[in-house]
């Protein structure tokens, strides 16, 4: 087993290894990454993003939670977390307004996992940035405005 | 291929706390280089975590993800010396997988 181990990871290498683990049941069927939603990553404004994800027109609630800087002084790189106390909360996205593309992230949590995330992402200018959550097959928004001094983006 | 993510989880009163560091470059696909040539894009797009052989959180990233995105989340259960792997492929299709014990 060992040797085998030893061998897949020399030759492998990229997705070349993940088609090798899989061919030697180290990876099952099962851990094949779900298909990512080009259509809301490529939209533009908030709007087409909602409608690429499906979410309609979200409800503004108080039980949503963006946290992050007031000020971001470096663009590249702004900590965003989105937290709930909704039930049931089975997606977390995080939008931001005037970025190039709306959508940063999108997180499908399944049960037993908290309504809690948190990251890093890169902001071009000063934006408002939504935290878009699904609860009970309803979405739920909030919003927060982070002001950049120092753009993410080359600028 | 790409470095090692770091991976740390801790179980505290029922709930388990996952961070995860990765090293990657997450180029937007919006820059110039210096000879005004846009630099393509490469970030990554999927992300999968489980816990044994349970997935707790399932991402998808978008080029506005910082370079060498951190990701924090927690889910309930786990305990001391299982399993969290965490998984992550790129749209150039690389892929990597790394796992960590819950400490």
């Amino acid at each position: 087993m060992n040797n085998q181990r030893r061998n897949v990871l020399k030759t492998g290498s990229g997705a070349a290894l993940l088609s090798v683990l899989a061919a030697a049941g180290i990876i099952t069927p099962g851990m094949a990454l779900a298909d990512w939603n080009k259509a809301a990553f490529d939209a533009k404004s908030m709007a087409d993003t909602l409608k690429a994800i499906g979410a309609g027109t979200p409800v503004d609630s108080k039980d949503v939670q963006v946290t992050g800087p007031d000020i971001a002084e470096n663009g590249a790189v702004v900590p965003v977390g989105v937290s709930s106390t909704l039930p049931n909360v089975t997606m977390v996205a995080i939008l931001i307004e005037k970025n190039p593309n709306a959508l940063a992230a999108s997180f499908t949590l399944p049960e037993g996992t908290e309504a809690s995330v948190q990251t890093r992402v890169k902001m071009g200018q000063t934006s408002n940035v939504y935290a878009l959550v699904k609860s009970d097959g309803k979405f739920f928004m909030a919003t927060k405005e982070i002001k950049v001094t120092l753009g993410g983006c080359g600028g | 291929m790409a470095n090692p993510m770091k991976i740390r989880a801790a179980n505290k009163e029922g709930v388990t706390e996952v961070k995860v560091l990765i090293s990657h470059e997450m180029e937007t696909g919006q820059r110039k280089d210096s000879a005004g040539a846009l630099v393509p894009g490469w970030f990554i797009t999927e992300l999968t975590a489980k816990h044994n052989d349970k997935v707790v959180l399932s991402s998808e990233f978008g080029p506005s993800v910082s370079k060498n995105p951190y990701l924090a989340f927690k889910f309930k259960g786990g305990a001391k010396g299982d399993k969290i792997v965490v998984s992550w492929k790129d749209n150039k299709g690389e892929t990597r997988t790394d796992e960590a014990a819950i400490g």
